[in-house]
C-alpha cells in the first residue's frame, strides 16, 4: 500500500449527486478518505462516533439489497440513526410528492437523505428543495456514484493506479447508470475505457463520451487490464434489443474459454446482482481473478467516507452561515 | 519566534524519556508504542526503536488516526477540516501496556479522542502518555506520564513542532 498522503485539499460538497460534476482531485480525495474507514470493519467494535446524533434516511423508490444494506451498515458503523423508507410502506403510495415526503422527513430532523429513484435527476431536484445533505444511490439511467467510486477504489487498491489502464465495460451500457458513473470516474482518473456490447445497447450519442466502442469482445479482451461485466437488466429492457439470451451469452458472456485470451492479471468485476451463466460463468465469477466480493466490502468504506464528508461539508456551511 | 528545542535537545529528551520508560515499563511483557497522527507518529517511531535497543527486544509499533473521534467534528473551529487518515495497528491491543505518544499536550482533547479510539480497538491493561511538549492550559483532567519539556505558553501563541521526516528541519518553536 502506498503511504497515506496528506493534502491541503478541502471537501466542500454537502451533496453527492454524480461523478460528472467532480474533479479528479475530488474523486481521489474520497478514495483517500475511504482508506481510513476500511479498518473500522476489521476491529472487534465495528463502530466510530463520527455521525453520532445524526439521522440518515434511506429513501429507496426502487428495489435494492446491496446498496441499501451497505448504506444502512455504513451509517450504523458511524453511529448515526437510520430511517428505512420504502415506497410501498409510505405515503408516496397515497400520492405524496417526492419533495413533500422529503420535507416531512426533514422536519423530523433528518441530516442526510440517501435516495434511489427511477427518474434520473430526482436527487438533484431534492438537493435544491431541502436543507439536508443528499446522496445519490442510483437515479434512473443517470448515475450511481458510490458504485463507481467503490469500483475505482477496488482497482486502485490492487493495481495501484488507474493511469494508463485499459478497462472494458461490457453489456447494457444504454440502461446502466453504473456504466455512466464508471466512465466519468475511470476516465478522470486516467484510464482508457472501451464500451463493449451490441450496438442496440449502446447509449445514444456514445461518440460524445470520452470512450472507445467495440461490439467484438473477443477482439479486445486480450488488451484489457480490467473487465467490468454489467448485469443484463431484464426489468429495464423493453422490446427486443438482442435476439436471444443464448446469443448474447455467446458473444458477450465472460466464459472460462474467453478468459484464456485475457491477460493473466486481468481483474474481473461485476456490480451485482449476477445472472450466473448469462453475462458471466460461475467459474469466472468465483475464480481467482474475480474481485466481486471485494467490491462489496469496499463499498462499505466508500459509503462511510461519503456520509462523513457530506456531513462535514454541511457543518462547515452551517458555521459560515452563522458568522 | 522563539526556539524552544533544537535538534540535539529533541534527541536528548527522547533518550531520557525512553530510559525512564524502560525503567518503569520494561518488565511489562506486552509493551507496545502507538503514536497519534501525524507528528506523534514520528516521535513514537523514534521512541520505539530507542526502547527496543534498551530492552533488547522488538517493540510493536502502531499509528492512530483520531479524526473520527474528535469532539469538534460537528462544530469545526475554522474552515479547515481535518483529513481522515488510516489507523495502522496490526496487533491485538487486548491486555497490552500501551505507550501513547503525541507531540504537544495542550487542551487534552486529542488525547481524550485517542483514548476513546483505543477503547474501540480493545481493552489494554494500561495506557501511559508521553509528550514532547506540555504547554499547559489543559481543559480536561488529562496529564502526561512522560514529558519532554514543560513550558507555559500564552494562549495566543502556538507551539510548532517540526521534524526531519516531514519538515526537513528539526526544531520546536513558539510563535
Amino acid at each position: 500500500m502506498t503511504k497515506h498522503k496528506k493534502t491541503d485539499f478541502q471537501w466542500r460538497n454537502k451533496h453527492l449527486i454524480g461523478l460528472s460534476d467532480l474533479s479528479r482531485e475530488e474523486i481521489e480525495f474520497i478514495l483517500d478518505t475511504a482508506r481510513g474507514f476500511e479498518e473500522i470493519s476489521t476491529r472487534s467494535i465495528k463502530k466510530a462516533p463520527a455521525l453520532r446524533g445524526k439521522v440518515v434516511v434511506n429513501m429507496f423508490f426502487e428495489d435494492s439489497t446491496r446498496t441499501r444494506n451497505s448504506f444502512t451498515l455504513a451509517a450504523g458503523r458511524l453511529s448515526a440513526d437510520v430511517i428505512e423508507f420504502s415506497k410501498s410502506y409510505s405515503s408516496v403510495s397515497k400520492g405524496e410528492t417526492l419533495i413533500d415526503t422529503a420535507r416531512n422527513l426533514e422536519a423530523m430532523g433528518v441530516d442526510i437523505v440517501v435516495i434511489r429513484h427511477g427518474a434520473g435527476g430526482a436527487p438533484k431536484l431534492l438537493s435544491r428543495s431541502i436543507n439536508a445533505c443528499v446522496v445519490n444511490a442510483g437515479d434512473g439511467y443517470h448515475e450511481h456514484p458510490t458504485q463507481a467510486l467503490l469500483d475505482v477504489y477496488t482497482i486502485r487498491q490492487i493495481k495501484g493506479t488507474l493511469d494508463g489502464l485499459k478497462i472494458g465495460i461490457v453489456g447494457d451500457i444504454a440502461h446502466s447508470r453504473v456504466a455512466r458513473s464508471n466512465i466519468y470516474a475511470m476516465t478522470k482518473l486516467g484510464a482508457e475505457v472501451t464500451l463493449i456490447g451490441p450496438p442496440t445497447l449502446m447509449p445514444a450519442q456514445v461518440q460524445k463520451l470520452p470512450v472507445q466502442v467495440s461490439c467484438d469482445l473477443d477482439a479486445v479482451i486480450e488488451k484489457l487490464d480490467v473487465i467490468n461485466m454489467l448485469r443484463i437488466q431484464f426489468e429495464r429492457l423493453g422490446g427486443n434489443l438482442f435476439p436471444s439470451i443464448r446469443e448474447y451469452s455467446h458473444f458477450f458472456g465472460l466464459t472460462v474459454d474467453r478468459m484464456k485470451k485475457a491477460k493473466p492479471d486481468m481483474l474481473v468485476m461485476h456490480p451485482g446482482p449476477i445472472n450466473r451463466g448469462l453475462e458471466i460463468e460461475s467459474e469466472v465469477a468465483d475464480g481467482p481473478r474475480s474481485v466481486i466480493l471485494r467490491q462489496v466490502a469496499n463499498g462499505l468504506a466508500i459509503r462511510m467516507a461519503v456520509l462523513f464528508l457530506v456531513n462535514q461539508a454541511a457543518a462547515v456551511e452551517a458555521k459560515e452561515q452563522k458568522s | 519566534m522563539k526556539i524552544l528545542l533544537d535538534e540535539k535537545q529533541i534527541d536528548q529528551i527522547l533518550d531520557r524519556i525512553s530510559s525512564n520508560i524502560a525503567d518503569d515499563l520494561g518488565s511489562h511483557k506486552e509493551l507496545v508504542v502507538i503514536g497519534i497522527r501525524s507528528r506523534g507518529e514520528i516521535l513514537a517511531e523514534r521512541l520505539c526503536s530507542k526502547l527496543g535497543r534498551l530492552l533488547g527486544k522488538e517493540i510493536p509499533f502502531g499509528t492512530l488516526d483520531i479524526t473520527l473521534y474528535r469532539d469538534d467534528i460537528h462544530d469545526p473551529a475554522g474552515d479547515i477540516q481535518p483529513q481522515v487518515r488510516t489507523t495502522e495497528i496490526d496487533f491485538d491491543i487486548h491486555k497490552t501496556t500501551i505507550l501513547l505518544v503525541d507531540d504537544v499536550l495542550h487542551t487534552g482533547r486529542s488525547v481524550r479522542a485517542a483514548l476513546d479510539a483505543l477503547t474501540d480497538l480493545g481493552r489494554p491493561r494500561t495506557i501511559r502518555l508521553a509528550v514532547l511538549v506540555d504547554r499547559g492550559s489543559h481543559e480536561l483532567p488529562i496529564h502526561a506520564d512522560y514529558v519532554g519539556i514543560k513550558s507555559e505558553v500564552a494562549e495566543e501563541e502556538s507551539v510548532r513542532v517540526q521534524l526531519k521526516e516531514t519538515d526537513q528541519i528539526e526544531q520546536v518553536t513558539v510563535e
